[in-house]
């Protein structure tokens, strides 16, 4: 894209100044929380009072939000991994893999990302309960998997279609049996798009709220479901300090992601 | 050992290959994790919505979903959460189409960072975006105090729970799933159409109208549809944002099952969703290939 | 396996893909050491034999035999074929020297070994400092040449090439046509060159085969091919051709081509070759540097000859050009050293002249309308030779 034209005109600067209304829309709000997270006052009142650390201690001490914060991670590390392999492996079925039915297959694998979340969680809630795995680590990590394998089998799909066939072809010719070839030419190169996959089940669930609140107890509670709880009663900043670290994690993965992307050398 | 056949040329049965190769076998872990894991709980809740029934209607399988369509309260939310569905659509279109036109003249570098920013809310916890609002629309929250340091406004603006709270938090979540598919048509218009309209006589306005606009359209049609759909489904959002009476399908679901265990009612009002969830999704592709949308969520 | 062991054997290959018959019946014998070329245009099925060569596409019939060894059961990674890709295939996750390491490793070859063939191979295709770039880094002519380092690290039985030069521009394409030719040699491998570009594969081949429809029209060398080609296609796709098309006709000892009101002397030898004889559809072929322009009215002294008008005449330095039309429209086109006597203009009547030893005749299936005896004609007189019975 890129066309030419005057910068100048009235046009493309009404155009301009409403895409900056837009970035600073998009962009702004959660850097709001930002500053608030530091506010000396006592309550959550803008603009800021001062400048404290008050809030992170407070963070810090209570064992609600540090628990919050270490169950979050375990679980979070945990969908990563599972999804990671089963979406990675599903991937390859789907883009190289032949069989029938397969675009319900796909269909399938999609659909945790179109049905509403709302029913996700309620269904999941009802049939964990069935099964005793709600309130528990491995049940939660059972339902954000399924949330999370889409992200892992897009981003593994899209390296996969996009990758040269030519080299697998090569490979074979210079003497490389099928299980040699997949280890040493076809995932070396996949790899930054199961590493980016990984890291979007990781957000996923460590972002994930409402399915959390179905199926987590007060023993075992995520962050997210700490912080649902907290912000509804609006009761002072220590959520903000909670959500500026939230926001500090996913930020540096996000940027982890687009590091890897840029070495990606399909080609 | 399993044996590479690639295939050369057309692809497809009509190459002689074999109907099922070995790579299929990888996608078998998966289906079953999603078959047992998430479908099993949907279909389940499925045959909720028919079998759990109130007391005294064990002969009619439809009764939740009469007792929801008769309920006046009931009826009252799915307008409303059609309604503000459709506002946050309106709204997106209003503010996508100009950005992801914007992203269309812009060069590559430049369309890019303007890609990031449209993805950053989708990519941040959505928790952490709706307390961002709750800071900023309160009554003693960033607007508020703004307009009345600079005597704009004696009294507090009533912006926190209300309608118009839930419709800024909603689009600007949603704002990527309408930027997305326009930007994708909009790139794909020859850039040399408006050029061969002005050569033509046509005025900026005139060839925009006339020929840009109409090509966009497709794209116009998909984002609402996708953004529609999404926003059907919302619950934490409007939830925090809004006040009761702005209530969706997705908070009154959640309320009959935490609060009145109303299990059947539940289940025949996320069956009423997720229909209305496919018809529409099922109408938008049958403009534009979906998984073009949802492509986007790799990391590009 | 004697030293006469055809390096490859192909005996009635067929491929189809659904309805299309990609291959249809292909045979061919490689020696070794020979440089073969694959030529023809898109889709002639040229493509689609070197990739069941190297076993990347099983054939639905017939035997590919590598080295005397029946391939059919062979997987790809076993058949010691050397492989180079139009795009090259590097891998991009590798450096060069690990590229070409790669079938040394996949053969388990030692580390210090390895180390010294990769770097004679880059030595070879002289690229010596080189190993440590990655493909990205590399100019498209120089991952082409890692490319074919890679492919004959390990001393393959076989090496195919799938259109190499293809993505390369002019310049770059004839200085590695010379530099493969180069290396095949001194390796004194067995090459299967597949292109659709015929000038390189004159410049490159000991014999080419021309691909058609799935089936080779003519196998030989570039001269036979130039010279005598076999079929319209062939005399068509390589060089360029005058034809003049008619039917043959024996009158004694002598065979003739006649079209129309015309007749000319053709060779017998040639003429009485399986697929042409007495009554059969042909046509006459004579390259452009082998017809001579004379006046119209200039003495015939024997050679066979028709009467044309000059459409356009183009300097092309070295040698000129002269387009002509005859009397029933077809094309005709002269090449002639700039020196050659005569200074002919668009619209001059004049007579083109060629030796019989300098025209060939193959069949013509098209030509089964003969022309009608009373074709219309520029005025012209037809030669002085006894008319045919009708």
């Amino acid at each position: 894209m890129g066309e030419a034209g005057s910068w100048r005109s009235p046009h493309r600067l009404a155009l301009l100044a409403l895409g900056v209304a837009t970035v600073i829309f998009l962009v702004g709000p959660m850097l709001v929380v930002i500053p608030m997270s530091f506010t000396g006052a006592k309550i959550l009142s803008w603009p800021p009072v001062g400048f404290s650390f008050q809030w992170y201690a407070k963070m810090l001490e209570d064992p609600q939000w540090s628990r919050g914060f270490l169950n979050s991670m375990q679980v979070a590390t945990l969908t990563a991994i599972v999804s990671t392999i089963l979406g990675t492996l599903a991937a390859l079925g789907i883009v190289r893999g032949r069989f029938p039915g397969k675009g319900i297959a796909n269909a399938l694998i999609l659909s945790p990302l179109i049905v509403p979340v709302i029913i996700i969680a309620i269904g999941f809630f009802a049939f964990y309960s069935i099964t005793r795995l709600t309130g528990s680590l491995p049940g939660l990590v059972l339902a954000h998997t399924a949330l999370a394998v889409p992200f892992v089998v897009i981003n593994v799909g899209t390296v996969l279609r996009t990758m040269d066939r030519n080299l697998e072809l090569a490979a074979a010719s210079l003497g490389a049996d099928p299980v040699r070839t997949f280890w040493r030419v076809t995932f070396p190169i996949i790899l930054p798009g199961v590493f980016a996959g990984a890291l979007f089940a990781f957000i996923t669930s460590w972002d994930e709220v409402v399915v959390s609140i179905f199926m987590t107890s007060t023993r075992f509670r995520t962050l997210p479901v700490e912080m649902w709880e907290q912000v509804r009663q609006v009761v002072d900043p220590t959520v903000a300090a909670v959500a500026t670290v939230v926001m500090v994690v996913t930020t540096t993965l996000l940027l982890f992601v687009l590091v890897a992307r840029r070495r990606v050398p399909v080609r | 050992m399993l044996f590479l056949r690639p295939v050369f040329g057309r692809a497809g049965r009509r190459t002689g290959g074999p109907l099922v190769n070995r790579w299929a076998l990888l996608a078998i872990p998966v289906l079953i994790f999603l078959l047992v894991g998430f479908l099993a709980p949907l279909l389940i809740m499925a045959v909720r919505s028919v079998t759990d029934l109130p007391a005294g209607s064990e002969g009619d399988p439809l009764t939740n979903f009469r007792r929801f369509f008769g309920g006046e309260a009931n009826l009252r939310v799915l307008g409303n959460t059609f309604f503000i569905a459709g506002l946050s659509t309106v709204g997106c279109l209003l503010i996508g189409y100009p950005y992801a036109y914007l992203m269309r003249l812009a060069s590559p570098r430049w369309a890019g960072l303007l890609l990031i920013a449209v993805l950053v809310p989708f990519w941040s916890s959505l928790l952490v975006r709706t307390y961002a609002w709750q800071v900023i629309l309160r009554d003693t929250g960033l607007i508020n105090s703004t307009l009345r340091g600079w005597g704009i406004i004696n009294q507090p603006l009533d912006l926190y729970q209300t309608t118009t709270g839930v419709l800024l938090g909603m689009t600007q979540i949603l704002l990527p799933f309408m930027v997305l598919p326009l930007f994708t048509t909009m790139a794909r218009i020859d850039p040399e159409l408006t050029k061969a309209a002005a050569n033509l006589g046509a005025s900026p306005t005139r060839a925009f109208l006339r020929v840009f606009f109409p090509l966009s359209v497709p794209g116009v049609l998909a984002g609402s549809l996708l953004v529609f759909v999404l926003a059907l489904g919302f619950y934490i959002t409007p939830a925090l944002l809004g006040s009761p009476k702005n209530t969706m399908l997705s908070a009154f679901i959640a309320t009959r099952v935490q609060q009145q265990l109303d299990w059947g009612l539940a289940s025949a009002m996320a069956m009423v969703l997720v229909a209305i969830t496919l018809v529409v999704l099922f109408l938008a592709s049958r403009v534009i290939r979906v998984r073009d949308v949802f492509g986007a969520l790799d990391a590009e | 396996m004697t030293a006469d062991t055809p390096a490859l054997v192909l005996g009635g290959v067929r491929k189809r893909f659904g309805e299309f018959t990609a291959v249809d019946g292909v045979d061919l014998e490689v020696r070794r050491g020979e440089f073969i070329t694959l030529l023809g245009p898109s889709g002639s099925g040229k493509t689609t034999t070197l990739r069941m060569i190297a076993g990347f596409l099983t054939q639905d019939e017939g035997s590919i035999r590598i080295a005397g060894e029946e391939m059919t059961r062979v997987p790809p990674y076993r058949r010691d074929v050397g492989m180079v890709f139009q795009n090259y295939a590097l891998f991009p996750h590798m450096t060069a020297a690990q590229n070409i390491a790669f079938p040394l490793q996949m053969r388990n070859v030692g580390h210090d070994e390895r180390r010294l063939r990769v770097a004679e191979a880059l030595e070879l295709v002289k690229l010596a400092s080189f190993g440590d770039r990655y493909p990205r880094q590399l100019s498209g002519g120089q991952q082409q040449r890692i490319a074919l380092a890679r492919a004959i690290v390990f001393r393959p039985r076989l090496l195919l090439m799938d259109e190499p030069l293809g993505a390369l521009d002019k310049k770059l394409r004839e200085a590695l046509q010379l530099e493969i030719l180069r290396i095949s040699r001194q390796l004194e491998s067995t090459v299967v060159y597949v292109t659709h570009d015929q000038e390189e594969a004159l410049v490159m081949s000991d014999r080419i085969a021309i691909f058609d429809k799935g089936q080779i029209q003519q196998l030989g060398t570039g001269e036979d091919l130039y010279e005598r080609p076999t079929s319209v296609f062939v005399a068509d796709f390589v060089g360029e051709s005058n034809m003049l098309r008619g039917r043959l006709e024996r009158d004694g000892d002598g065979m003739w081509l006649h079209r129309g009101a015309w007749r000319w002397q053709v060779d017998p030898t040639i003429a009485g070759a399986p697929g042409l004889g007495d009554g059969v559809a042909a046509a006459l072929v004579v390259r452009p540097e082998h017809l001579r322009v004379v006046a119209i009215d200039a003495p015939k002294d024997g050679a066979n000859g028709v009467d044309a008008a000059v459409t356009e005449v183009l300097y092309l330095g070295p040698t000129r050009k002269i387009e002509l039309a005859l009397p029933d429209g077809v094309a005709a086109v002269v090449r002639q050293p700039a020196g050659t006597e005569g200074d002919w203009r668009p619209g001059d009547r004049v007579r083109l002249e060629w030796s019989v030893d300098r025209a060939v005749v193959v069949p013509d299936p098209a030509g089964d309308a003969p022309v009608a005896p009373d074709t219309p004609q520029l005025e012209a007189t037809p030669p002085d030779a006894p008319r045919p019975a009708a």
